[in-house]
């Protein structure tokens, strides 16, 4: 079993009522793309925000990375909407 | 090179000095100050607040100032970004870049801007007279930062 840190940023953040959890991920749960798939099983918003053409972003241990990301025991994973500062 | 996230202001003369004054090699400094603006999308903003990614904005900022470093000469930089709740005329960001001509600075402090436009993890959310709304991230941002692909 894989455990990992998520994070929520901004919109998503609040969408879910929380900045940060510990996962224990069951092992089917090996990319991120699968990560997704769980959280959206949880419904509601977690199953409307992160709809497949949904804009959001991904990083895993805080570098931007595309879906098909293998995770690993203890990773950092954030999920956000893109950026708008400057 | 100077990465900064802060709540607090910035002085814009002191930051820009600091990049010259010890430096005789420095002919230019090209330096592009954000604001926050009264009005947004047809609606009066009161106040705008700045969330980020704290690590990843450091690290992604440090990366873009790394990727502007290997296109153009740069002798220095400094890039401080605010977050937390500020009111128009504000100053959000500034990205400051040293170089020997003004062909290098204008151009890395451009890319920077444009790159940390799409890439570094910060979020703004706007209030309007109608409540609080989470700004959109704009097409046209992304355009900016790609045209920097084909070129350098």
């Amino acid at each position: 079993m894989m455990r990992v840190t998520l994070l929520y940023f901004a919109r998503l953040r609040e969408q879910f009522g929380t900045g940060s959890e510990s996962a224990a991920l069951p092992s089917e749960v090996k990319t991120l793309n699968d990560l997704l798939a769980w959280l959206r099983a949880r419904g509601g918003n977690w199953a409307s925000e992160l709809a497949e053409g949904r804009a959001f972003r991904l990083a895993v241990n805080q570098d931007m990375v595309g879906p098909e990301a293998v995770l690993n025991d203890g990773d950092e994973v954030a999920i956000f909407p893109p950026v708008t500062g400057g | 090179m100077k990465i900064q996230v802060q709540t607090a202001p910035f002085d814009l003369n002191a930051e820009v000095a600091a990049l010259y004054a010890a430096n005789p090699k420095v002919g230019a400094v090209a330096a592009f100050l954000g604001l926050v603006r009264d009005v947004n999308e047809g609606d009066g903003i009161a106040t705008l607040t700045l969330e980020h990614y704290p690590g990843m904005t450091e690290r992604a900022l440090a990366k873009i100032v790394d990727e502007a470093k290997g296109r153009w000469d740069m002798l220095d930089c400094t890039v401080i970004h605010r977050v937390g709740e500020m009111k128009p005329t504000e100053p959000i960001v500034l990205v400051a870049v040293a170089s020997g001509h003004r062909q290098d600075a204008f151009a890395a402090c451009e890319f920077i801007m444009d790159y940390l436009k799409t890439r570094a993890p910060f979020w703004k959310k706007e209030a309007t007279p109608d409540g609080e709304r989470w700004v959109e991230a704009r097409e046209s941002d992304d355009a900016a930062a790609a045209r920097w692909q084909n070129k350098g």
